[in-house]
Formats: C-alpha cells, structure tokens, sequence
C-alpha cells in the first residue's frame, strides 16, 4: 500500500516552548492514524503542519507524496480538515456554510446546492438547515464542520479532537458518524485525548508526548505494551460485595480494591481472557452483577506506563522539551 | 441514506490511487487569477449574507452619520459659518471624507474575530487563493460603505443639503469617496492581523484615524487660525484632499489638484499596505 501521510523528523518551536521535538509519523492508504496525547503534547500543530497551515522550522512532510511546503496547492486540493473549535461560520445557516464551501471548491451554483442538501440529509442535519449555526448544538456543529470537510471528497482528511467537550452520547453519535466515514475508505489523520476514541476508530495509534513519538504501533499493540486493564464488578444485592471479591481474587490471583460507598470491586488484570471466567464463577456461586465491565486504561494509566510520568498539560512557561531520552 | 452514504465515498481507493502514492485525480500545480477572484466574491457573498442575517451589526454606519451631523451642524454651524444652512454646505461633503475612514473600521475587528474563531483555518486549507479571504472581506464590506453614504446624504438633504453640481461629478465624488475607503480597508486590515485581539483592534483604530480625520479639512476650510505646524499637517493629509476634493464636486468650486492628491494617496497607502497585510497573513494565521 502507498504512503498516503507521510512527516519526517518535523520540529517546530514556539517562543521558548519545542512543540515538536523530531516527529516522524507515516500512514498508508486508507488508513486511520491516531495521534493520542493531552493538551498541549504538540498534536495540533503537526495537524497544522500537515494542513499546509503552519511551517516546520526543520524536517519535511508530505501528503500523497506532495510535500506540505513546496507544493501546498496541490496538497489542499486532497486534504480537508476540521478544527479542534468546529470552524463554520455561526452566523451563517448550516445550508449556507456548505454552499460557501461548495462554491470555494469550485463548483456551480446548482451543483453547491444540491451538494449542500444532500450532505446536511446524510449527518441528520435536514431539520436545522435553515438554521444559523449558532443555534445548533456541540453535537450538530461538529457533525457540520464534519459534512463541510467532506464536500470536496478529499483523500486525506484531518479530524482534530473531533469529540473534545461532547457529552457520552454525541461521543458515540459522532463516533457512528465518523465510522460512517471511514467505511469510504479515505486516509484520516484524527488526533485525540482518549485512549477509548483511539481504539474504537483507529488502525495505529502514535502516542504524542511532548513534541515527540514516545509510542506507536496497532491499538492491540499498545494496549498489550500497557498490559492492564481494569475489571470492575458490582452485585446487585451489596451484601454479597465480599462475596465477589472473594470471587475476583480467586480468579486473578490477588485481592482487588473494594470501594465501601459503591460495592464496586476494582481490579487490574492483565489478560482479557479472565473476564469469562469471573463471569462463569459468579453464576456458579449465583451471585447476580449489576455492573461488570472491563476498562480500557485511561490516558493517565497509558502515559504512566509508556513515560514514567502522567499526561500533564504542557505548562506555557516551561520548556516543554526536558532533554529526557525520548 | 445508506446508498448515498456509498455514492459519496464510492471511489475505490487503491484504484484511485497513482504510482508514487499520488491519487488519480486531477491536482491543479496553482490557482488561476480568474478562480481568485471567484473566490473572493464568494467570500463576500458570505460577508454580506452575515449582514443580511443580523441587520443591527450596520448599526454603527446607520447612526453615525446621524449624531455626527447633528451634532457638529449644531454645535459648530453658527460659529463656523454663521449659519447652520451655510455649514451643511461645507460640513456634508467633509463628513462624505470622515465617513469612508470611519466605516472601514469595523473591517479590522471581523477579521481578528475570523481568524480567532478558526473560519480562517478552514479557509486557508482549501484550494482557494491566498489573497480570497482578504479580498473577499473588503468587497463584502461595501455594503457598509454604501449604507453610510447612503444615511448620511439622505438625511443631509433632509437637514436642507442640496448638490449644485451635474450627477457625472456628484457620482465622480461619491466614487472618490469609495476608493479612498478601499484602501482605509486594507489599513484596517493590516491592522485587524497585527492585534492580539479582537478588542484591541477598536482602540488601535482609533489612535491612527483620530489625527487624520480631525487634523484636516472636515470641519473647516479655513485653516490659518491653526499654528503652523498643524496647518502643514491638514495640507498633507489625505482626509484634507478627499474632503476637498468632494466639496469642489457636489457644491462647486475649482477641483485643482485634490483630486489628484487624493488618488496618489490611495495608490501610495494601498501599495503599502496591500503586501503588507499579505505577509502578515501568510505569518499570522
């Protein structure tokens, strides 16, 4: 398969703070690369580097072997993006801010509103079309900003925190949506705080940490290369609470933490495989679960694990790149 | 929904895609001039379609010229030219030159919030010409220019301004007026990218435009009650030329060299600023 994205040893430095410390990233055509990382880790501005919007201070990127910098008018032509902070027009009605892209990309009147209705049916925006897009809600504007950078079909398309501040439920609609899109087969690049949003959308996972690629590989992987995960059970009647712990240790071999407020038995086990076997256990001794789930591990547990230190925001003053050994 | 879903995105991948990993689809090496420009009238079509859906942002060009003409009318009219009908006469056309500086103002503020809000971002990504977005903003703002001018020589003629000239020369003053504004735009452009802030744009605005639009003609013709060193100011001020310049094509009166003062202006200001404001946009956003 061709490299559709691909960036070598990108730095960029901002004042006193390395937003990017050497970044090499590559993904392959139809692939979906997630970068996972916390505020401030450098993610959007290699986004806006591959956007064509920024300039690297050293090294080179190039998308569908066009390099970002030298030939960025061809590049816009195969890439679309949607910003962290949806970027339509609030005072512009959602068929409106489709049209005007329409129009950019260069098509005829007709052809920008008959793509514009046709987008706004497709991410359930029909009943709000008319509507200035200052009145949608989070959900709606993302789904927009998400029809707009579609409406050129681009190859390569740039999904920036597409769920930062929606609640679960327009997490797991946006997630349909982009699902949706990815079924099309184009090249994403879609950066995230969530381990959970890496897993469920993307082919390879590269972990960002302070300007620099600190991890990368399938989210099998990595999770395997974290290792735990943790189990969580509650009975159903809290008077059996030790009974499950009981239960749980006898399975995973050690004692799980149990939080007296919630009834909740807490563990961290390495191999998923466990799980069934809790189960089977508990209907053996029949004892009903309320709750019974197994946790991916947070971003916290993730960078602890691959950094020795937690997802901290980058701190504006400090200098973000501390000569550790990457 | 489900078929649309597929006929959207219905391009077969690896079939698309070319030898070196470039896709199958044309790519264009640069954007033609002829697209430019179509870009920055769609971009203004947008400007002005914002307006159309909230009417009150033309408030400011609605209401100035009204309270400024009362008020300078009032105020100055007997002291200045013993009369307030005698005043209208020199203070309409002046404030036509005062108006075109004050309503390019607002430019600089909408472009600072754009750029805050990430529409910009969007923007630059597509295959537009660099110069659209700028471009765009400063046609879409004519509608401001056009209201201004509208108000203020509509509710003149209300007052009892009446022009004494022949429409060719009413409509050369109006015209004037309008590409002096045109380059005050990419002033306030330049302006709008070098604020920090959409808030600060407003107070920069008005430290550069109080001394050209007061320090001139606008009021009054007759300057030699001012010492000297502002005198040479008011002669070489933009706002002197303009103002004068309209006052000789609505009311009568030789043109002589204002006109011509006025257009080496904006040809001077704008050859400045233009690539200016370009850099800093390439910089900036």
């Amino acid at each position: 398969m061709a490299i559709v994205i691909e960036a070598e040893g990108l730095t960029k430095r901002f004042g006193g703070t390395q937003a990017l410390a050497g970044v090499d990233i590559s993904a392959e055509s139809g692939q979906v690369l997630a970068l996972l990382g916390p505020n401030g880790a450098g993610k959007t501005t290699i986004v806006r580097v591959l956007s064509t919007l920024l300039k690297p201070d050293s090294g080179r990127a190039s998308i569908c072997g066009y390099d970002v910098e030298s030939e960025a008018v061809q590049v816009r032509q195969l890439i679309a993006l949607t910003g962290q902070y949806a970027s339509v027009d609030d005072e512009l009605t959602g068929t409106e801010n489709l049209i005007m892209i329409c129009r950019l990309l260069g098509m005829s009147r007709p052809a920008a509103r008959s793509r514009a209705r046709e987008m706004l049916a497709r991410f359930d925006l029909a009943d709000a079309a008319s509507r200035a897009v200052k009145t949608y809600s989070g959900g709606m504007r993302r789904r927009l900003d998400l029809a707009a950078s579609l409406l050129g079909e681009p190859e390569v398309l740039f999904l920036d925190e597409p769920t930062t501040g929606l609640d679960p439920r327009g997490r797991s609609q946006m997630w349909d949506t982009i699902r949706e899109v990815l079924a099309g087969g184009a090249t994403v690049l879609l950066t995230t705080q969530y381990l959970e949003e890496a897993d469920e959308l993307a082919d390879k996972i590269a972990v960002i940490d302070h300007g620099n690629v600190v991890a990368s590989g399938t989210p099998t992987d990595l999770k395997a290369r974290i290792g735990s995960q943790t189990l969580q059970v509650r009975a159903a009647d809290r008077t059996y609470t030790q009974q499950v712990a009981d239960a749980v240790a006898l399975v995973i071999g050690a004692q799980p933490d149990i939080s007296a407020d919630t009834g909740l038995v807490t563990s961290t086990i390495k191999d998923p495989a466990l799980l069934p076997a809790v189960v089977r256990l508990l209907d053996d001794l029949g004892i009903v679960a309320a709750e019974l789930a197994l946790r991916l591990p947070s971003l916290d547990e993730v960078f602890l694990t691959l950094t020795g230190h937690p997802a901290d925001e980058m701190d504006a003053e400090a200098p973000a790149h501390d000569g550790r050994a990457a | 929904m489900t078929s649309q879903v597929t006929n959207a995105y219905a391009g077969p991948v690896p079939a698309l895609t070319g030898p070196a990993g470039r896709p199958g689809r044309e790519v264009r090496r640069r954007i033609g001039v002829g697209q430019g420009l179509a870009n920055g009238l769609t971009l203004a079509w947008r400007n002005v379609t914002q307006l159309k859906h909230s009417p009150e942002k033309l408030m400011d060009v609605t209401l100035m010229p009204i309270v400024f003409l009362v008020l300078f009318l009032y105020v100055f009219g007997g002291v200045v030219a013993g009369s307030t009908h005698a005043y209208l006469e020199l203070l309409l056309p002046g404030l036509v030159g005062q108006m075109a500086m004050f309503a390019s103002m607002g430019l600089g503020t909408a472009l600072c919030e754009d750029i805050h809000k990430g529409v910009f971002d969007r923007f630059r990504s597509l295959p537009v010409a660099r110069s659209a977005p700028l471009l765009g903003a400063v046609l879409g703002d004519t509608v401001r220019f056009c209201v201004v001018m509208a108000v203020l020589t509509g509710f003149g003629s209300a007052l009892g301004f009446r022009f004494h000239t022949s429409p060719l020369a009413i409509v050369a003053a109006y015209a004037l007026a309008y590409v002096f504004y045109l380059a005050m735009c990419w002033v306030s452009v330049l302006v709008g990218l070098v604020a920090p802030s959409p808030e600060t744009v407003q107070g920069i605005s008005f430290i550069w435009t109080m001394p050209l639009v007061f320090g001139s003609s606008v009021l009054l013709s007759n300057t030699s009650t001012m010492p000297g060193w502002l005198q040479a100011w008011v002669k070489v001020n933009p706002v002197t030329h303009l103002a004068d310049s309209v006052r000789a094509l609505t009311i009568g009166g030789p043109v002589g060299t204002h006109v011509l003062y006025t257009l080496a202006w904006v040809a001077g200001i704008v050859l400045v600023t233009f690539p200016l404001a370009m850099r800093m946009y390439r910089r900036r956003v």
